[in-house]
């Protein structure tokens, strides 16, 4: 009970630091102190504080799509196990249920985009949906490997493995799942090496191009979900890189908060050290991270 | 027999007679343009002059090989005159400005659109407005496609950066774009008319404001213009001093731009680290002359402020720091193979292109055109000095990168040079009166390419004309025409590669 309360509040409470950590790092290696590590929970309380601005032409959709974002990744998230604690709702065949909840909340976002009829919204929806369609079977050949080593058809045991642990002969297919998971996150998150979170040129943008026109509140509750997403595939992703636990509830929790902010600081690195892509050659590496998960699957299947 | 024969040929920086320029009717006079184009030489700047009851065109042509100018006129009494644009595509801007301002219609040009938006001076309007209708910039019909793919995207006037206004009609099919048009004319201030019967008290600072970024190419090309008007011989030092302002105006925008171009491929660490260089140039102008955009270095008849052995020496040890940094940065860049792959190949402009469209500077020079007033029509200490056009030929966005890159290196050696061995004499000489009925073109290689001043003066020695082409004003179109076929997620990318002044352009 008490992790269940823990695990709940580390997925409402810890999100915005994560990218508070990776503008430091980034701000790092710039030679620059950057903005203070709490700064997107300002951010945040900001937004909270500011009135909205509603173009005319735009619908329901428009204000209701952030919301529904918001909701969805938020359920997503009770569903991810976060280290060696089990998630707060759990049921056999919850990750259908996960990779649907991720897909609702890109259904709903790039519908408020193109409610606008704003043609940078309209772009960045296209891309966004044309990166998904690479990203999300992604994900699914990595869930599915994960199903076929621990047997589990739930996140919580699909993560955790099976009781012994992973077994040797699955360490090659969950290093090919890792990589692709992380690409899946980078891409998913809108970092470099696919998009330029801190861009301010529209026309290059993807997820940002979306969520031009909102503001206030509602412009909130998107820079929230966007961390959370953070969060989650983060969270998702320790699983396969630090399958580490103490057994010591106050530790293990420790471990599983430096492990996410050391996640924050990987993703600031790669940040810093490394250009864009151009836009053409994205589904390239989305390709790559598919048939890493692909081949990581066929390993396991042969 | 060359063509420029029939052409006054004369330096730059050096006024002649206006009666000495050959009036050629309007057919002869297109003939002896083209004829010059097809012998190598460029159009450095075409534009109207109200002479009594009629306009009369100038054209001023640069024959880079033989570091002569040349110019030639003729007199248009009727509506209108036969567009060259068609065989000569250089001088298409150059015709809708005429138009624009003269009411002139350039027949058969192929785009005749407003360049500023401006109304008409002579009260003949080449579109049919009625006379104070308010002309509203960017307004009226864009070239577009139509289909079932193809959609329209507008960028502007208002940016998401700190920039000028400017309004961009993408025309793409997914992602590619297809065709790019771009209206300015938001930051249209009059600076030409402004200038008319001067020169006032206020025509340096109209001169050092053309283009906030290029100040010290802007003043110089004026404050030659003055000299040259008034016989004025500067001294040896003022020229050396204001040849360093220059260049350190180059230094300056040439790191800020490669670190731009890093910022905008999501690069941090040149990004940052060339901003604060940027910075540190800047002061070193500031020392030179307490603003760090050169406001106030350049006076007519040499410089405001000299310089004493003291700061000499700080700018010398200053440079050096800059030397080291700017190395650590931008070698960087080359060194980073994401960056590469963004840079090379991206936003490509033909050597040929550039060649037709006239372009100017840096991105000439991307292109393949070893073409720079520092080395073909050298003025000032640049006689005495010489620094080498840097070239490369691929044309990319690479190239107008690795150009500047070059030039950093060269204008480095040139101010350190100058630096070590500054002349004696006095800071500033005083100007005389002006010659009246005169005609001076005097060309300036800013950091973004030619700045062309041109005066003509009336019986007292007033302006009469005055015309000011700004490299912003060649090299915008290069930008549209590099564009096609490139995704329009790389234009901010080859935007910032040519880095282009809207109110260099906008007057």
């Amino acid at each position: 009970m008490t992790d269940t309360l823990m695990s709940v509040t580390v997925l409402l409470t810890m999100p915005p630091l994560l990218l508070g950590v990776i503008n430091k790092t980034k701000a790092w290696f710039g030679g620059r102190t950057g903005p203070p590590l709490l700064q997107t929970y300002f951010d945040l309380l900001k937004l909270l504080r500011k009135s909205m601005v509603l173009s005319r032409t735009t619908t329901w959709v428009f204000r209701l799509g952030p919301l529904i974002t918001l909701a969805a990744v938020f359920l997503a998230g009770l569903l991810v196990p976060q280290g060696p604690f089990d998630a707060p709702v759990s049921f056999s065949g919850d990750v259908i249920l996960f990779a649907y909840l991720l897909g609702l909340a890109r259904f709903f976002t790039t519908s408020a985009a193109l409610d606008t009829g704003s043609a940078f919204e309209g772009m960045g929806a296209a891309r966004e949906v044309t990166f998904a369609c690479l990203t999300e079977p992604t994900l699914f050949f990595a869930l599915l490997v994960l199903a076929r080593i621990s047997g589990s058809l739930t996140l919580t045991g699909m993560l955790h493995g099976p009781e012994q642990g992973f077994p040797a002969v699955a360490a090659a297919p969950l290093i090919l799942v890792a990589i692709g998971l992380f690409v899946v996150l980078l891409t998913e998150n809108c970092r470099i090496p696919v998009d330029d979170p801190t861009t301010h040129l529209e026309l290059t943008m993807i997820h940002e191009a979306m969520v031009l026109d909102h503001s206030g509140p509602l412009f909130g509750a998107i820079l929230y979900s966007a961390s959370l997403k953070l969060f989650i595939l983060g969270a998702l992703l320790l699983h396969l890189i630090f399958p580490l636990h103490t057994g010591l509830a106050w530790a293990d929790w420790a471990l599983f908060l430096a492990q996410l902010l050391g996640l924050a600081v990987a993703v600031g690195v790669v940040e810093s050290v490394r250009a864009r892509l151009p836009m053409r050659h994205v589904p390239y590496l989305l390709l790559a991270a598919m048939l890493s998960c692909g081949f990581g699957l066929l390993l396991l299947v042969r | 027999m060359s063509a420029s024969a029939a052409l006054r040929s004369f330096t730059n920086g050096w006024s002649i007679d206006q009666a000495s320029i050959p009036l050629l009717d309007q057919d002869a006079l297109a003939q002896v343009i083209l004829d010059a184009v097809a012998e190598g030489q460029r159009v450095v700047a075409l534009f109207g002059a109200q002479e009594q009851d009629a306009v009369a065109l100038y054209v001023v042509l640069a024959n880079d090989e033989d570091n002569l100018l040349c110019a030639a006129r003729t007199l248009i009494t009727g509506e209108g005159f036969a567009s060259l644009t068609p065989h000569c595509p250089q001088v298409h801007l150059f015709e809708r400005e005429i138009a624009e301002q003269f009411g002139l219609v350039p027949e058969g040009h192929p785009w005749l659109k407003p360049v500023r938006y401006q109304p008409s001076w002579t009260g003949r309007d080449a579109w049919g407005r009625a006379p104070g209708e308010n002309i509203p910039p960017g307004v009226g019909d864009f070239y577009r496609l139509d289909g079932e793919e193809v959609h329209e995207v507008a960028v502007g006037p208002v940016h998401a950066g700190i920039i000028e206004p400017g309004h961009f009609r993408f025309q793409c099919l997914g992602e590619p774009v297809q065709h790019l048009e771009i209206a300015l004319g938001y930051q249209h201030r009059g600076v030409e008319q402004a200038m008319l019967g001067g020169p006032h008290p206020r025509s340096v600072h109209y001169a050092e404001t053309l283009a906030g970024d290029a100040t010290v190419a802007h003043t110089t090309s004026y404050c030659q213009v003055l000299e040259s008007l008034s016989r004025c011989q500067k001294t040896a030092r003022s020229q050396t001093l204001r040849g360093i302002a220059l260049e350190l105006e180059r230094l300056a925008n040439h790191v800020g731009d490669l670190g731009a171009m890093a910022g905008d491929v999501g690069f941090l660490p040149t990004a940052s680290y060339c901003g604060r260089i940027r910075g540190d140039v800047l002061n070193m102008t500031a020392l030179l002359c307490g603003s760090r955009f050169g406001r106030g270095m350049i006076r007519p008849g040499g410089v405001g402020f000299d310089l004493d052995m003291d700061r000499c020496t700080a700018l010398l040890i200053q440079l050096d720091a800059f030397d080291e940094d700017a190395h650590a940065a931008i070698n960087l860049l080359w060194n980073t193979p994401s960056v590469m792959a963004r840079f090379e190949g991206t936003g490509p402009l033909s050597r040929q292109a550039a060649l037709e469209l006239g372009l100017v500077g840096p991105a000439a020079r991307a292109s393949g055109l070893a073409r720079d007033v520092r080395q073909d029509q050298p003025c000032g200490v640049f006689r005495f000095a010489h620094i080498p056009a840097s070239a490369v030929d691929s044309g990319d966005v690479f190239a107008r990168a690795y150009v500047r890159w070059l030039e950093i290196h060269q204008s480095l050696r040139f101010v350190r040079e100058q630096l070590r061995a500054m002349p004696s004499g006095a800071r500033q000489t005083p100007l005389g009166p002006l010659a009246p009925d005169s005609f001076v073109v005097a060309l300036n290689e800013g950091w973004r390419g030619e700045v062309c001043h041109v005066a003509l003066t009336d019986a007292t020695g007033r302006f009469r004309r005055y015309k000011v082409v700004d490299a912003s004003f060649r090299n915008w179109s290069g930008l549209a025409y590099a564009l096609r076929g490139q995704q329009i997620s790389d234009f901010p990318l080859c935007n910032k590669s040519f880095n282009l002044s809207y109110c260099g352009f906008d007057l």
